[in-house]
């Protein structure tokens, strides 16, 4: 089964015509340097039969329509419309590849325009690129992009922004060795009381992301105000689902805002694909790492798009690119287009109120359990952080037992969390979802 | 035909106040009112007012303006644009495994580690490589990682080593990702034969060498012949070899990078194992390595432990996490579908396959356009419009009007250094009747270059759009609609 659509008279042709009796012929050049036969044999497998096995591994994965996830924490289950799977599965969009002919791409050139348009207004920025891989990826090219800006090497981090993604910004910068400095919290909050002694003219960039890795909402507007007036972009890291409700990063004054753009319709899919959200003032386009599409016309005046400041880029411009990215997160981009326009502003916002009345009536009811309480007072979007009796991995295996994916234990990702989880709730969350919940946590704890 | 030949945007339709709801309204919740006013949007996003039918109807349209795969011949060389199989889209539409957490208990995800560390080992075993890390979202991305790793080995032995060698008909990718892991890169010449020149790569190492990035074959088509003595060089002098596998489809199921020489390996997914393109992503760009590089590879890493499989997230030499999560999980899931159908012997046949419809086009096009080598080619070809420029006419013309004769062009103007580069990848999934089809078309475009050239800068005709003027477009930027926009400036 290798989709080959050659026959045997086919071969036979195109062999005649080069010359050969043979097709391994092909291959003299390789078989004259490289050991012969050294390729380990893997079977194959019909599809009737793959399929079969295929399906026995999933289900080792549990029924999802039976197990509710109350997980957050960088990945959020929102309800996708059934029209965003249908869109984004139409071949003429699945199987293209980069626009690189416009004419020919005019359908993923005005998707990635109108996803650029969608990601400025939800950010309240000015220009938004193409995609990145993911939230944290981007985050990482938004801390090289303000280096590059600013000529400066050092980074100030909130406490607060989600683990994984400071140790990808780790990553991506190591060759740089930026002096990254953490800005403390206060009752789990980044507060410009802690942020004002460690800004100085040194900075590169400020960095928080709202809500916070512990749920919280920061207040981006008035970091924003001290952040302005240094040398420093100031970059958000946002949930786009809660630009539903929350200060967008320009209406807090940001010079780069980024997010993880999985929330926007596309699905969990244990990790990935996911989409990363990269978006930033006019004055820095040009240093913007990514694609672009712009808006162009032809010898008659028609309008279309294309893809511009391509002299940013790896293809053009090599080792002093911006950025080496090449493929990028298109399909996910298309999905997140397809999601917001469903959505409108109206349905956009319902969804964002809905997570955050959900993940408080959450809140109350597990509060309300001996020896539970919220970690912190400040006010929270739709995650938080849960103080409980017993260890916190003890009661994850206990709800899994009763068929229920807990809040995340926090042990392995925050100082002192071995008692604590940190609870998520969206609008998928049931009524029942919750109740059940309660009464595992009822027996689960002593 | 086309519904609306106007580009307008989804912004420019609906009306305000038009919606499809989703979920019942409810009163807002009581709690809300707790929420200061500072941490709260004053100005709503501004998003299209628009029905479910008029958002089908409008992406519909858009879809009917691409050329894909499942539309037609797309030799975009370099690219593998073969045909994608259906039976990936069906599982990866699986709730089991679309619908899991990426941070679900270990117990609760064993389908899909099960699923990962399979795929592992059978990339492990067909590049003859000892590990494999599934992180990297896309084939730069693996690029970044492997230098990384390289990075770290260098520096674990106390050296700090500066120097990348690239060849001349690499990838833009690949110097740009030297650059990023912190590596000046250097240039290494091709022979006369389009292959690494040894004399010149000798001249070019010394002990600041980390490695050097290699494509095999290269983009010009060509086996690199003499890649085990370049490999060893590279060894002599300190320095580790680097396999870009965006070429893989060529060798798949016969050789392995790891005889080759190679220390580091990264496959792009989306080419070789079949998974769509996306209209430019997701992909994925697994990197596999030999046993020195283990302690380098990104986190987490699967594992099968005594009893189940389990996350290893502790490795103290670990170059660290590429991104939040393990990778592009749905990308990878497809390839494993393509693999575990193929085996050894389907990929077999499938290098063969796509290196003998290369040879069969190359040769039926030698005598109208000036091939940049003679001879065989693996699975791409380079051809360059070098004579058909005497008439005035560009490899850009030729591909504006393979668009009017019902076919993507090729890559074009890459490798850089081949003058008017046409370069061509017709994979192993096309029928014999699609390759003389095209040709036929090729051969009448050089027919044409010399009769008719202006027919040539005239196209495409049969396009939504014309030629685009990308010059003013990258002068007067329109990056986002804007209510009121001028249009036409």
């Amino acid at each position: 089964m290798s989709y080959i659509p050659h026959t045997r008279e086919d071969i036979a042709h195109m062999l005649q015509a080069l010359g050969l009796q043979s097709v391994d012929e092909l291959f003299e050049d390789a078989r004259g340097v490289l050991p012969p036969g050294d390729v380990p044999q893997l079977p194959h497998t019909s599809e009737f039969e793959l399929r079969r096995q295929l399906w026995d591994m999933a289900r080792l994965n549990g029924r999802p329509d039976q197990t509710p996830c109350f997980r957050g924490a960088g990945a959020y289950e929102h309800y996708i419309p059934a029209a965003v799977s249908h869109i984004v599965g139409r071949g003429e969009f699945l199987t293209a590849y980069t626009p690189y002919q416009a004419e020919v791409s005019q359908g993923t050139l005005q998707a990635m325009y109108e996803y650029q348009t969608m990601v400025c207004e939800l950010m309240g920025m000015e220009v938004a690129n193409a995609s990145m891989y993911d939230g944290a990826s981007a985050l990482a090219e938004a801390a090289l992009m303000a280096m590059r800006v600013t000529g400066r090497r050092r980074l100030l981090v909130s406490e607060a922004v989600h683990p994984a993604w400071v140790e990808v910004v780790k990553t991506y910068t190591a060759n740089v060795e930026p002096e990254i400095v953490r800005v403390p919290l206060r009752d789990g909050v980044t507060t410009p009381d802690a942020l004002s002694p460690l800004l100085d003219d040194d900075a590169a960039a400020v960095i928080v992301q709202n809500p916070n890795f512990l749920g919280l909402i920061e207040p981006i507007r008035e970091l924003g105000a001290i952040v302005s007036g240094h040398p420093a972009l100031y970059v958000v890291a946002a949930y786009p689902i809660a630009l539903g409700l929350l200060a967008s990063p320009g209406e807090a004054g940001a010079d780069i805002a980024v997010g993880e753009g999985q929330p926007l319709g596309i699905p969990l899919s244990y990790g990935g694909p996911y989409l990363g959200l990269f978006a930033t003032k006019m004055a820095h386009v040009r240093q913007m790492p990514g694609r672009l599409s712009g808006r162009a016309y032809d010898a008659a005046g028609r309008r279309g798009y294309v893809m511009t400041l391509q002299a940013r880029e790896q293809h053009i411009r090599r080792e002093r690119a911006t950025s080496n990215i090449c493929s990028n997160q298109a399909l996910c981009a298309l999905a997140a287009t397809v999601y917001l326009a469903l959505l409108g502003p109206e349905g956009f916002r319902s969804v964002a109120e809905h997570s955050y009345a959900i993940a408080h009536e959450l809140a109350d009811r597990l509060c309300a359990l001996p020896g539970c309480s919220l970690a912190y007072r400040q006010p929270f979007f739709n995650e938080f952080v849960l103080n409980l009796p017993v260890p916190a991995e003890d009661v994850e295996r206990e709800l899994w037992d009763r068929g229920i994916i807990s809040g995340l234990p926090l042990g392995r990702w925050w100082p002192g969390g071995g008692q604590q989880m940190l609870f998520c709730a969206t609008e998928i969350i049931t009524e029942a979802a919750i109740h059940r919940l309660v009464a595992a946590m009822e027996e689960a704890l002593p | 035909m086309t519904a609306h030949p106007d580009g307008r945007t989804i912004f420019e339709k609906g009306r305000s106040g038009r919606r499809t709801r989703y979920l019942e309204d409810r009163p807002s919740p009581p709690s809300l009112a707790a929420l200061p006013e500072g941490l709260r949007r004053q100005t709503p996003p501004a998003l299209p007012q628009v029905t479910e039918g008029e958002v089908v109807r409008h992406y519909t349209n858009l879809a009917r303006k691409n050329w894909a795969v499942d539309v037609g011949f797309y030799p975009l060389g370099s690219c593998t644009m073969k045909y994608n199989p259906r039976i990936g889209e069906q599982v990866a539409a699986w709730p089991e495994f679309s619908a899991a957490h990426p941070l679900r208990p270990i117990r609760a995800a064993q389908g899909w580690l099960r699923l990962l560390h399979e795929t592992e080992r059978m990339l492990s075993r067909l590049c003859g490589v000892a590990r494999f890390t599934l992180q990297p979202a896309a084939g730069a991305q693996g690029e970044l990682c492997g230098m990384l790793m390289i990075r770290r080995y260098h520096v674990d032995r106390g050296e700090r080593r500066n120097t990348v060698i690239v060849p001349d008909s690499a990838h833009g990718t690949n110097p740009a990702t030297a650059a990023l892991a912190g590596f000046r890169t250097v240039t290494c010449p091709s022979s006369p034969e389009g292959m690494v020149d040894l004399r010149a790569l000798r001249g070019l190492l010394n002990d600041d060498v980390a490695g050097i990035m290699l494509t095999n074959p290269n983009t010009l088509g060509i086996f690199e012949r003499e890649i085990r003595e370049v490999c060893q060089l590279v060894h002599e002098v300190g320095g580790l070899a680097y396999y870009d596998g965006a070429n893989f489809n060529a060798l798949a199921g016969r050789f392995r990078p790891g005889d080759m020489g190679f220390d580091v390996v990264h496959l792009n997914l989306h080419k070789t194992f079949s998974t769509p393109h996306g209209g430019g992503g997701p992909g994925s760009g697994p990197v596999g390595v030999v046993e020195a590089l283990e302690p380098y590879l990104p986190l987490p890493l699967v594992r099968k432990g005594p009893e189940e499989f389990e996350l290893e997230d502790d490795r103290p030499k670990s170059i660290g996490r590429l991104n939040a999560f393990g990778g592009n999980a749905l990308v990878v899931l497809r390839a494993y579908t393509y693999l575990r159908q193929l085996g050894t012997e389907g990929l077999r046949e499938v290098s063969a396959a796509a290196v003998l419809a290369a040879n069969y086009l190359k040769r039926r096009l030698a005598d109208a356009y000036e091939p940049s080598h003679g001879g065989r080619c693996m699975h791409e070809f380079v051809l360059s419009a070098a004579r058909q420029k005497a008439h005035g006419v560009r490899a850009l013309d030729i591909a504006k009007r393979l668009i009017d004769l019902g076919f993507h062009p090729p890559t074009i103007y890459f490798p850089l250094t081949v003058p008017e580069a046409l370069m061509i990848e017709p994979t192993e999934t096309e029928t014999l009747e699609t390759l003389d089809a095209f040709a036929e078309a090729m051969l009448q475009i050089a027919r044409e270059a010399q009769e008719t050239p202006e027919l040539l800068r005239a196209a495409p005709q049969s396009t939504p759009v014309g030629r685009l003027d990308e010059v003013a477009a990258a002068k007067q930027l329109d990056l986002r609609w804007r209510p009121g926009g001028k249009e036409n400036p």
